[in-house]
C-alpha cells in the first residue's frame, strides 16, 4: 500500500511537470504535422510515426527520405544519425536505474526517451523513479501524437505568431533544466554559456554551419561533455 | 518507393533500438570517473545547444526570442518551477511581438 501511494504520488508529479512539455509538444508537433501533411502523409500515419519515433529532428529526417522515395537503408542512416543521442541518454538512464529494475521498466523508460523527457527525469536526484516518468510519458507522448495528426489535419488555422509562442514554451522548459544547476555547480553554469556561445557561432562558421542542426547538436554535446570531463571530473559524491 | 508505412516501420525499429540497447543491457555500473562525468554533463549541454541559437528563430522577431530568453533564465535563477518558467516565456514572446505589432 505504502508502495502504491508513493508510485501514485510520483506519477502524478511527473504528470504535473509533463504539462509544459505536452505543450510545447503540440505546438512543435503541430508545424511537424504540417510538414508531413505536404508530402501526403494521413492523420493516422503521422500519428503512429510519432508514436514509433517521436523525436522532432528524426521524423522531419524521415518525412524527408520518404518524400525523396529514398532506400529503406538511407532510412536506417538517417534515423540513425538524428537520434543517436538517445542512446547516450539510454545509457545515462542504464547508470542510474535502481539495482533491482525490471527488464519491462528499462524497455518501457528508454523507450519513452525524448530530450524532454529524458531531461526531467534525470533532473531528479538519486535512482530513477519508473512511476514519474511514465507520467511524464502519458501525457507527453499522446500530445506530441495528437499534435502531428492535427497539424496534418488543420494545416494551417493557427497564426504563425501563436505557433511560435508556444514553441518558446519548450525552449523556457529546458531553461527551468539547466539554469537552477548551473546556480548551484559553476562548472555546469560555465558549461553552459560555452555550449550557448559554440552553439551560436556553429551556425555562423563555414562547414559547421552546413550540417544539419541535429548532427551540429550531436557534434557539440559531445566535445563539449567530453572536454569538460576531462578537464573538470565531477568528485565521487557518495 | 515503398509503402509509407513500410517506412515508417524502419523509422520506428531503428529509433526504438537506439533508445533501447544501451538502457536493457549495459548493467554494471560506470566506474570510470571520466564516463561518469561525462554522462553527468551530458544532458545540460545537449539542453543548452538546443535552446540557443534556436529560440531567438522561434518567432519573427530575434529580439523577442531574446527577451524570453531572459525572462526564462531570470525565473529559473530564481525558481525551479518547469511550468512557470515555460508559461513566463511564451507570454514574455506574445507581449514583444505584440509590442511589434503595434509599433
Amino acid at each position: 500500500m505504502k508502495d502504491y501511494n508513493r508510485n501514485s504520488q510520483a506519477f502524478s508529479k511527473g504528470m504535473k511537470d509533463a504539462i509544459p512539455i505536452a505543450a510545447g509538444y503540440l505546438a512543435v508537433a503541430f508545424s511537424l504535422g504540417m510538414t508531413a501533411k505536404r508530402i501526403g502523409l494521413t492523420p493516422l500515419q503521422g500519428f503512429i510515426s510519432s508514436f514509433v519515433n517521436h523525436a522532432s529532428a528524426g521524423e522531419y529526417a524521415e518525412f524527408t527520405v520518404i518524400r525523396a522515395g529514398g532506400s529503406l537503408l538511407e532510412m536506417a542512416i538517417i534515423i540513425f544519425i538524428t537520434n543517436l543521442r538517445y542512446s547516450l541518454m539510454s545509457l545515462t538512464y542504464s547508470q542510474r536505474f535502481a539495482p533491482d529494475t525490471h527488464w519491462l521498466h528499462r524497455f518501457l523508460m528508454s523507450f519513452g526517451i525524448s530530450d524532454e523527457i529524458f531531461a526531467v527525469s534525470v533532473g531528479r536526484p538519486g535512482d530513477l523513479v519508473p512511476a514519474y516518468t511514465y507520467g511524464v510519458m502519458a501525457l507527453a507522448l499522446p500530445s506530441w501524437c495528437t499534435g502531428t495528426a492535427l497539424g496534418i489535419m488543420v494545416g494551417n488555422i493557427l497564426p504563425d505568431m501563436v505557433v511560435g509562442a508556444l514553441s518558446v514554451s519548450l525552449y523556457g522548459m529546458f531553461l527551468a533544466i539547466i539554469i537552477p544547476p548551473a546556480k548551484k555547480n559553476k562548472i555546469v553554469g560555465v558549461l553552459v554559456v560555452i555550449s550557448f556561445t559554440a552553439s551560436y557561432l556553429a551556425t555562423k562558421l563555414p562547414i559547421l554551419s552546413e550540417l544539419s542542426e541535429s548532427m551540429r547538436t550531436i557534434l557539440l554535446t559531445i566535445v563539449i561533455s567530453a572536454g569538460a570531463a576531462i578537464l573538470c571530473p565531477v568528485k565521487k559524491k557518495d | 518507393m515503398y509503402n509509407v508505412y513500410l517506412y515508417i516501420l524502419v523509422a520506428g525499429l531503428v529509433s526504438t533500438l537506439i533508445r533501447v540497447l544501451p538502457a536493457l543491457f549495459i548493467k554494471k555500473k560506470i566506474e570510470n570517473i571520466y564516463v561518469q562525468s561525462f554522462l553527468y554533463y551530458l544532458p545540460y549541454v545537449t539542453l543548452a545547444v538546443m535552446t540557443f541559437p534556436a529560440i531567438l528563430h522561434c518567432t519573427d522577431h530575434v529580439l523577442s526570442g531574446l527577451f524570453a530568453l531572459a525572462v526564462g533564465t531570470i525565473l529559473a535563477w530564481k525558481s525551479e518551477n518547469l511550468f512557470l518558467v515555460a508559461v513566463a516565456s511564451c507570454i514574455a514572446v506574445f507581449l514583444a511581438e505584440f509590442l511589434y505589432m503595434i509599433f
